[in-house]
């Protein structure tokens, strides 16, 4: 199976498995929202406050909502075996991996990237703002989605949990966060957004272009 | 010497930051220590379990 | 099984009697840089006109930090030897570095936070340095994380030398993203890297500082990996001849 063919293959695969377990996934957005409600009731409801600080709420939200749906990226194929037959498969493992990743993407990532506006009327972000946002959800999650992949495999079968997977994910997806905020509040300062989601637009391709061979070494020393 | 002790008004940062130093290196000195007797204990008890077995075979 | 050259040392079996030559070695070296750094930094530099005596402070600040990033590059550099060449010895280094390393970078945040208050006013600052040097302590704290939850030793050398080169290779990146988020919200914060000149004899100090911690470095790392290869090489002939 060549990679073009193995990446259709992982994607149509992990979708499908997505669509079964729609519970899950829902419970990844009702998360995220859950999050940003948490905010207000911890802090205060002044609408000039909520609007300051609603990308960086909206991000740190995002971020911890997609490490929430990470596990179930490698854990059912780990359980069953059919990862393990995945690395021995005839079909590179880089591509699998990426189709895998994409799946996760779209069930997990998107979804979070359309629900985002919603976070941003709960804090009264102006549109535009909100449009920003979208934009660095959009380039932002990919990124996200790629180092969770790699950490995710790394800690294949272990006792950490969910809380190691955060420990070695965060500060890796500092940068995304700190410039996926920080483009909202440049364009809203009048600066522009543009040197950042260039730079997250850059995460993306690299994470997309390394990632799935940094994610599939990990799943191979997974099964010293 | 207590003068130069009170670091001209500034002796809780100066020492705090220096004593958390020495503590620091000092905590690091013992776990060192405390590790490497410890893994020479486990390898004497492997040592004594090979002999054992090497004397009931 | 010696090779030659280079490559002699590289099995732990003879390793292990070099590290233990070593270690005196550069523990003796580390204490006199110690002891050298710190009369240049409480005898010959003067007091700041500025900061008081407080400013004494960076003799060690300074110096963690660099050992911090500096031990971390060195982990990242072991990890890919281990890759490269496939040995072990080149992972239990890595394994070795890591303790110290977030040492330092817990002093280095520890002494800025006391440095700062009567500097500035407050214990934290959200200044690009500091910030970075955190998030590098996460970055240690996550490699030893995973080191002591993989059981399997081979295991957790490759995981953690993936994790230790994704790392580092998010360094700068996160170095450079704080930085530009610092600068953004500069005003709300002090820098501390904007720190009032101060004269050459009072700075002279920090090298020797420098060189003291990356002494003690090695000598911290000799002894552990010497620990670590006893852990480990328990099945090897060799090491149950030490004990008898």
């Amino acid at each position: 199976m060549n990679a073009g063919a193995a990446i259709a293959w992982g994607f149509r695969r992990d979708l499908a498995l997505a669509m079964r377990s729609r519970a899950e996934v829902a419970i990844v957005l009702a998360f995220f929202l859950l999050v940003t409600s948490m905010f207000p009731l911890g802090l205060e409801p002044d609408p000039a406050l909520l609007a300051k600080i609603a990308p960086g709420i909206a991000w740190v939200a995002a971020l911890l909502a997609s490490l929430l749906g990470l596990p179930r990226l490698f854990a059912g194929d780990h359980a069953d075996g059919s990862l393990e037959q995945l690395a021995l498969a005839d079909a590179p493992l880089p591509a699998l991996v990426a189709g895998k990743v994409l799946a996760h993407w779209v069930a997990t990532g998107l979804p979070l990237v359309l629900l985002a506006p919603l976070a941003g009327i709960q804090f009264g972000l102006e549109p535009a703002a909100i449009g920003i946002l979208v934009a660095t959800l959009l380039l932002g999650t990919p990124v996200l989605a790629w180092l969770g992949a790699i950490g995710a495999a790394l800690t294949l079968g272990t006792r950490g949990g969910a809380a190691l997977l955060a420990l070695l994910v965060l500060p890796l997806a500092v940068p995304v966060l700190v410039f996926g905020a920080g483009a909202v509040e440049s364009s809203r300062a009048g600066l522009g957004a543009q040197a950042h989601l260039s730079l997250l637009g850059a995460g993306a391709i690299l994470s997309m272009v390394f990632g799935p061979f940094v994610t599939a070494l990990a799943v191979r020393i997974s099964f010293e | 010497m207590i003068e130069w002790l009170s670091m001209g008004g500034y002796a809780y940062y100066v020492w705090m930051s220096y004593g958390a130093l020495a503590i620091a290196i000092v905590a690091e000195l013992l776990v060192l220590a405390s590790r490497r007797r410890r893994a020479l204990e486990q390898l004497a008890q492997h040592a004594q379990d090979e002999a054992f077995e090497e004397q009931a075979a | 099984m010696a090779g030659s050259g280079f490559f002699k040392y590289s099995s732990p079996a003879s390793f292990y009697p070099l590290a233990g030559r070593l270690v005196p070695v550069f523990g003796w070296l580390a204490a006199a840089l110690t002891v050298t750094g710190l009369y240049i930094g409480f005898v010959v530099a003067p007091t700041d006109f500025q900061q008081g005596e407080a400013y004494r402070i960076i003799f060690i600040h300074v110096p963690a930090a660099w050992m911090a990033m500096f031990t971390y590059l060195v982990i990242a550099g072991w990890s890919a030897a281990s890759f490269i060449w496939n040995t072990r010895l080149s992972a239990m280094m890595a394994q070795a570095l890591a303790p110290t390393g977030a040492m330092f970078a817990f002093i280095s945040l520890w002494t800025g936070a006391f440095w700062g208050r009567p500097t500035w006013g407050t214990y934290w600052v959200w200044d690009a340095r500091l910030t970075s040097t955190l998030i590098l302590l996460f970055l240690y704290i996550g490699l030893m994380a995973l080191r002591a939850t993989i059981e399997d030793p081979r295991r957790a050398d490759r995981a953690c030398a993936v994790l230790a080169l994704v790392g580092s290779v998010n360094v700068p990146i996160i170095y450079f993203s704080v930085q530009w988020w610092n600068t953004l919200h500069q005003g709300a914060s002090v820098s501390l890297t904007a720190a009032p000149k101060m004269a050459e004899t009072m700075l002279a100090g920090m090298p020797v500082m420098g060189l003291a911690a990356w002494a003690y470095t090695i000598a911290a790392a000799l002894h552990r990996v010497r620990s670590i290869i006893l852990e480990r090489e328990a099945h090897a002939r060799w090491t149950r001849e030490l004990v008898r």
